[in-house]
């Protein structure tokens, strides 16, 4: 089994820890795992902000990389998601149909492929779990309070076996940060809005920890917890799972 | 103004807007615990799409049958291609009966055609029976949601308005005394129309009749009284047969509100004797969005309001800050259709978290047709030049791994050296209030490319 790894463009720049992670976790788990060298960004920013024309060359440039792998793994259910659902606007040849087919969100990943749930870590702290809504809604990567189906939840499967880990529960569930790509600057005061009201969740609920499927999520919420110098620290579920130490 | 505009100054007062929230999240939640009691929700969510897609699908045939079965039923059948049309049309139905004064219970149709200022332009008294749409109207304001008209008005304030229009004592916005004396002043309305309007909110083909549904009974009792009933309904409340109803009831009164079903499903069918019943069938626009495959299932809607609960940035910008007679989701998927470029930053004022879509009692894929409506208005509407000029960039950047990596290093470098006051400075909308990450020294490629080598 050949693995792409897919480091979406924000992570390798601002957040390599969490591609650094990903990458660690993924070989611990002894997957044969590769990252391409020519790989950029899966065109979301672009199409989500209504230019999907402008998005054509990241997606050839995508498809082109991560051809001729089996699965196509990434640390983002964001951008997983719009290589599955939007990646419709290029011809559909055999390769774009193989690469829609096999890119996965990470947690998916690891339960659902390598059918691990234990991943050996530990990770003594009350953790809240922000279900990203691309992820979770788009993905389903978890079961959503709106529908009526049975409950379940792929990060928190993952994050019930790791040693000391307390998953909190909130107050609501699975609503929206607010980050939203270009809507985080469009419509700022909303965004910034939402992004401190589930901070307060996860505050009253007594959360040490936020983490999600998504760094995009993150760095939004971070960048709020950061300026208002509150208690509580962002990993990316990579980085929890990858705590072995 | 643009949503975001006019969200920016609904922000201001962080209280209000953390009542607003809480208030329709409180409707959310109990839609949650009523949809989650029915075990074969989802099923009738996918029954309810069905049946909508095929009645759209067929809509011709089933509108022709409906004409048919109501004028058996002796109702007197009208046909308005818009808004103009129909608003002559009720205006001379009301001229025929010499009707001064009339009484209208909740349509959003007639809200969307303008009536009430044309009726009263042509001297004609109209009161909204709805008692949060009578809220509105005495503070000459549109409703801010399709279900509850008056959800951005605080108790106090209708206190205010009561006592100014109605002439209460002050109450300290006591709901049970407000209620009762709203109660006296509707209760003497209805007693002197001349004539009931009402909406539709589904029109049965094999039978011809149809039902509007109310928690106040105020339908009922206008029309009870009053010798004249105009029913006003666009041409997608069709559905075709009664049995439907079982299906679409059910999923409204739990959509809506949380409730079974709503207090007061009125089934209508023919004219009481010496009264007389007119329906008027809409247009207005509703055939052309019927004619783009993209958004056609817009008009699936029930007008159940739970896109509205549900979605975080009504919650948090009102429905006031959408500027169309059909705020939050559902109106931002259908005013682009109606008006482009004056709606054309509605479909953007969301994160498209997908949660209206699954709320939807019908099935509407809501989140997605925003996504299609931004890619239609980035095309047809002028664009910031700003935007336009960094999309292109971006799409150069990343369709070329060598330029993405010079970009990225100074990128970082500027995050790790410049003063965090000119970083997070005015032009920086992102900084306004939240910080940038640090920009760390090494990209994840510069890392692997090392480790690599230092492996080999
Ligand atoms: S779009 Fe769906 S959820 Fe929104 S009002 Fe219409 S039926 Fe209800």
């Amino acid at each position: 089994m050949k693995v792409g790894l897919f480091i979406p463009c924000y992570i390798n720049q601002l957040y390599p820890q969490v591609g650094k992670a990903t990458l660690e976790l993924l070989e611990r788990l002894n997957v044969d795992v590769m990252y391409p060298l020519g790989q950029t960004c899966c065109g979301q920013p672009m199409a989500n902000s209504g230019y999907e024309y402008e998005s054509v060359g990241s997606c050839n440039n995508f498809v082109s990389n991560f051809k001729d792998f089996d699965y196509i793994v990434t640390p983002s259910g964001s951008c997983a998601y719009h290589v599955k659902k939007h990646y419709d606007i290029i011809p559909q040849t055999d390769d774009v149909v193989k690469v829609r087919e096999n890119v996965y969100e990470l947690c998916d990943f690891i339960l659902n492929v390598l059918k691990v749930k234990n991943v050996g870590a530990k990770f003594p702290y009350k953790v809240g779990i922000h279900k990203s809504c691309h992820g979770l809604r788009g993905l389903r990567l978890g079961s959503c309070s709106e529908k009526v189906t049975e409950a379940y939840s792929y990060i928190g499967e993952l994050l019930k076996e790791v040693s000391g880990t307390e998953v909190i529960e909130l107050t609501r569930a699975d609503e929206c940060c607010g980050f939203g790509g270009t809507f985080a600057v469009t419509e700022e005061a909303i965004s910034v809005k939402m992004g401190k009201d589930r901070i307060k969740d996860h505050l009253d609920n007594g959360v040490e920890v936020i983490t999600a499927t998504d760094t995009s999520c993150l760095m939004h919420l971070e960048g709020l917890v950061t300026r208002n110098k509150q208690p509580l620290k962002i990993l990316h579920i990579a980085e929890i799972l990858n705590s072995v130490n | 103004m643009s949503h975001s505009k006019a969200a920016t100054i609904f922000n201001k007062d962080e209280k209000k807007v953390n009542w607003h929230d809480k208030a329709l999240w409180f409707v959310r939640h109990k839609r949650d615990k009523s949809a989650h009691s029915v075990k074969g929700w989802e099923e009738l969510r996918n029954l309810g799409h069905g049946i909508k897609a095929h009645t759209l699908s067929n809509l011709d045939t089933y509108l022709i049958q409906f004409e048919e079965n109501a004028i058996k039923n002796g109702v007197q059948v009208h046909w308005a291609a818009d808004a103009d049309e129909h608003n002559k049309i009720v205006q001379s139905i009301l001229k025929a009966h010499n009707a001064k004064k009339v009484v209208k219970s909740k349509s959003m149709l007639t809200e969307e055609c303008h009536l009430n200022p044309f009726l009263e332009a042509n001297d004609i008294e109209v009161i909204d029976t709805d008692l949060g749409e009578r809220i509105v109207q005495l503070a000459k304001e549109p409703p801010s949601h399709i279900v509850l008209p008056a959800i951005h008005k605080k108790k106090e304030e209708v206190d205010v308005l009561f006592q100014e229009h109605l002439g209460t004592k002050p109450c300290d916005g006591d709901p049970q005394y407000l209620t009762g004396e709203a109660r006296k002043h509707l209760r003497e309305k209805f007693i002197q129309a001349d004539a009931a309007i009402t909406g539709v909110n589904f029109a049965v083909a094999d039978t011809g009749g149809f039902v509007v549904c109310t928690n106040e009974g105020n339908a009922d009792m206008g029309v009870h009284l009053a010798p004249v009933h105009i029913a006003c309904m666009g041409i997608e409340k069709l559905i075709p047969k009664q049995e439907h109803l079982g299906v679409f009831l059910r999923l409204l009164g739990r959509s809506a509100t949380g409730q079974h079903i709503t207090t007061y499903s009125s089934h209508f069918k023919k004219p009481r004797n010496g009264a007389k019943m007119h329906i008027v069938i809409v247009d207005n626009g509703r055939t052309e969005q019927l004619s783009r495959p993209d958004f056609r299932a817009s008009l699936h809607c029930i007008r159940c309001g739970a896109c509205m609960n549900t979605c975080p940035i009504y919650r948090r910008s009102g429905g006031h800050s959408y500027d169309s007679t059909i705020p939050g989701p559902i109106g931002s998927i259908l005013s682009p259709g109606k008006d482009l470029k004056k709606h054309s930053t509605l479909p953007f004022a969301s994160t498209l978290c997908g949660s209206c879509s699954d709320v939807c009692p019908v099935k509407i894929d809501i989140h997605t047709q925003l996504y299609k409506w931004r890619q239609i208005i980035t095309k047809e509407t002028p664009q910031p030049f700003i935007k336009k000029t960094s999309m292109k960039m971006m799409g150069n950047i990343f369709s070329k791994p060598s330029q993405f990596d010079k970009v990225g290093k100074v990128a970082r470098w500027s995050l790790r050296n410049l003063p965090k006051g000119m970083i997070n400075s005015k032009p920086n909308v992102w900084g306004k209030a939240r910080d940038l990450p640090l920009g760390p020294k090494e990209s994840f490629e510069d890392w692997y490319k090392k480790r690599n080598k230092d492996e080999q």
